[in-house]
């Protein structure tokens, strides 16, 4: 089966590209059903083909699968990769992505361009595949931005809205400084290696670079400032709250669930090369928990059910990033599972939501849905336990796994612990006031509208997605670590963080919960209890602009950039290049006008001249004695 | 005093520059005409007396060249000349310039 695997790259492919030249033939919504099913045979492959790594002993080693020569003179080869990580992150990818390509039937119904938004997704799940499949970082970073293009793709789909096609064009450039940061670690790594094969590249790393050298710190941040931008974290992390902007299909498949997880993927991916470099994995470790709390905080003043979302994922992604970070690859890998699973169901219940209140996304304009919106509410309020990390749902396991890890690891990450738990009760926090403002209270809709529950074709992933959520997180309980097992042959030889032994752990895990408690409570008895705060002042506008980065950045970089631009434009090119073509041009005129004179047309004064040299050349004959 | 080599040369270049001059001085083409006549001749004559005083044959030789091409030339040239002259009842070659020469 192993053999097949690039089948379940061909055919979201053959998918994308059929729907593009046949798509209007089959129309809606068959070609909905048609890209759901090529997916889905994608998971059903994968499925199969990762039944070997459940048995362990030699039908676990990871596989390669070699489909042709790329470019012969690098020797750089187009093929696959097939061990329990790439294995995880296809199931994970095709397993949601299915689930979203089937609510999406329904959620894009009467749009007019349905056939070429499921173009774009199977596009997308393609793409994705190519990234975690590769087996060398040439293919991966070939997948790395095929779903940048996607992204944008999608982001902009509804190009028509002016802040929709601005924030696909912020995402992608965004995502270029990230892309370049990874394209000179990729150069870096060939130099150093002559390969960039992962085989070739992760066995012989300890020979080639010296442990805590320089050449290791610069590859691994600049690998890292690649995964900061296709992950959103700080610096980088400004496009996701944008890209709200797209479907919220997209939302939940893009920036929720898969492409953001691709820098955590590369980050555990290459965990052999920041085995290499302590510092950059500190660096890791600090730029997630960082990215972790500030978003977290951001997501608090948000008054948009997307938005909170957005914020709350770049919060969850510094958790995989402090996983990552601390040598938990598995924990890391965990977190970004339990999450694909909890946060596509969340921004696929807000998009149930937003749909029953006819494209209404403010929460102060929602309230006592709970009663309208059954379906809606049960699996949302699974995901929000999930997220809140209340045992025994999924997010609970994965996310106190991290902090754990954290915690054992002593000295400076204690700290990163520390912030780590505020962080998770601010995340309770924030999901609380979501879910209160959203279903509980009094309704406090615009006048005309009435909400209804979806049909079933969007309310049937909620609950699949609603059941992961809840029981996802059962796989790797610190008693039973199925994953952990599954998961051995990748991380072979990799010195992982460890779990801390005996009652700290039982402790870890009370802290963590007590802080969940202490959010949800705290949100019920303002949201809830009391009547609802007022949130307009300035502190909670300055919030809600996310502190405002976004006129800083545009203040010191884009701002002196378009200036740059625009000199470059007007001054450099129109003046100086221009200038010079143009005086080229203007010199040749000048010095033909000047010639021109002497092509009178009159043959006999060619006659005279032709008379003249011939005189003039006898004449150098005769005073130079004959011969020339 | 001895007709030599040397004066059937400076022969030569003299009628060659009255042929030369003609051409460029008149502007009536079968005048024209004329001189290039002149001034192929001129070069005939030079050739025979090289050839002569070199007691070489090439000289003939390039000599019976020149006035093969030269009956070829004259045939077509004349002809042309003819037709103009009768078309525009003009032979200046100033006025002929329908080519955009």
């Amino acid at each position: 089966m192993t053999d097949l695997i690039w089948l379940v790259i061909a055919l979201p492919l053959l998918g994308a590209v059929g729907l593009l030249f046949l798509g209007r033939r089959l129309g809606e919504p068959a070609a909905g059903w048609v890209a759901s099913a090529t997916v889905v045979v994608s998971f059903l492959i994968a499925l199969v083909a990762a039944i070997d790594f459940f048995g362990g002993g030699a039908g676990a080693e990871p596989q390669r699968v070699m489909l042709f020569e790329w470019i012969p003179g690098l020797g750089i080869d187009f093929q696959l990769l097939w061990d329990p990580l790439s294995a995880l992150m296809t199931l994970v990818v095709t397993g949601v992505g299915a689930l979203i390509h089937v609510y999406s039937i329904g959620y894009m119904h009467g749009d007019a361009r349905f056939v070429r938004f499921f173009s774009y997704l199977n596009l997308f799940i393609m793409s994705m595949l190519t990234l975690v499949l590769g087996d060398n970082f040439a293919v991966l970073f070939i997948g790395w931005e095929l779903v940048g293009l996607s992204s944008y793709l999608l982001i902009s789909f509804w190009f028509e809205k002016p802040s929709a096609a601005a924030a696909g064009k912020k995402a992608f450039v965004v995502n270029r400084i990230g892309d370049l940061g990874f394209l000179v670690a990729l150069m870096l790594i060939f130099a150093t290696f002559g390969s960039l094969a992962f085989g070739d590249v992760f066995s012989r790393a300890p020979d080639l670079l010296k442990h805590g050298g320089t050449t290791a710190t610069a590859i691994t941040l600049l690998l890292l400032l690649g995964a900061a931008g296709k992950s959103a974290q700080l610096p980088l992390y400004v496009w996701l709250p944008d890209a709200m902007e797209g479907p919220t299909p997209v939302s939940a498949l893009i920036h929720a669930a898969t492409m953001v997880t691709a820098g955590v993927y590369m980050v555990a991916r290459t965990g052999a090369l920041f085995e290499l470099a302590p510092f950059s994995a500190g660096v890791v470790a600090t730029v997630g928990t960082v990215t972790a709390l500030y978003a977290a905080t951001i997501a608090i003043g948000q008054r948009d059910i997307k938005r909170i979302l957005a914020y709350s994922t770049i919060s969850q992604l510094g958790y995989m990033f402090l996983g990552v970070g601390v040598a938990a690859y598995v924990a890391g890998t965990f977190h970004l599972m339990t999450h694909s699973f909890f946060k596509a169901l969340l921004f696929l219940g807000a998009g149930s939501v937003i749909h029953a209140m006819a494209g209404e996304q403010g929460v102060w304009k929602m309230g006592g849905l709970r009663k309208v919106l059954p379906v809606t509410y049960a699996t949302m309020a699974v995901a929000w336990l999930a997220i809140s990390g209340i045992p025994p749902f999924s997010g609970f396991w994965s996310k106190d796994e991290i902090l754990a890890v954290t915690f054992a690891k002593g000295g400076w990450y204690v700290a990163l612990w520390a912030v780590g738990v505020v962080t998770a009760g601010l995340t309770a926090f924030y999901m609380s006031r979501l879910i209160f403002l959203t279903f509980w209270g009094a309704p406090r809709w615009d006048e005309g509208v009435e909400p209804h529950e979806s049909p079933s074709v969007m309310t049937r992933p909620l609950l699949a997605l609603a059941a992961l959520a809840a029981v996802g997180g059962l796989v790797n309980m610190p008693w039973t670590p199925a994953l952990e097992h599954f998961m051995e042959p990748a991380f072979a030889g990799l010195h992982q963080g460890h779990l801390p032994s005996g009652a700290t752990s039982w402790l870890l895990g009370a802290i963590s919960v007590g802080a969940a408690v202490i959010g949800i409570l705290y949100g019920y008895r303002r949201y809830v209890a009391a009547t609802l705060p007022d949130e307009t002042g300035a502190g909670w506008d300055l919030l809600e602009q996310g502190y405002r980065v976004d006129d800083l950045y545009g203040a010191t970089v884009v701002l002196p950039g378009k200036r740059v631009a625009e000199a470059m434009a007007f001054q450099a090119d129109a003046k100086v290049l221009d200038g010079a073509v143009n005086g080229v041009g203007a010199a040749v005129k000048e010095i033909a006008a000047r010639l021109k004179p002497i092509q009178s047309g009159l043959v006999r004064s060619y006659g005279a001249a032709i008379l003249l040299g011939a005189v003039g050349v006898l004449l150098v004959m005769l005073l130079r004695g004959g011969g020339l | 005093m001895e007709v030599t080599g040397g004066w059937y040369m400076a022969l030569g270049a003299v009628l060659f520059s009255i042929g030369a001059a003609g051409l460029l001085l008149r502007r009536n083409a079968l005048v024209m005409f004329m001189s290039i006549e002149l001034m192929l001749n001129a070069v005939n004559l030079s050739f025979v007396a090289a050839g002569n005083e070199l007691g070489s044959l090439d000289g003939q030789l390039a000599v019976l060249f020149v006035m093969v091409v030269a009956a070829a030339e004259v045939t077509v040239g004349l002809a042309i000349i003819v037709m103009v002259f009768r078309r525009r009842a003009t032979a200046s070659v100033d006025e002929l310039s329908g080519m955009g020469g």
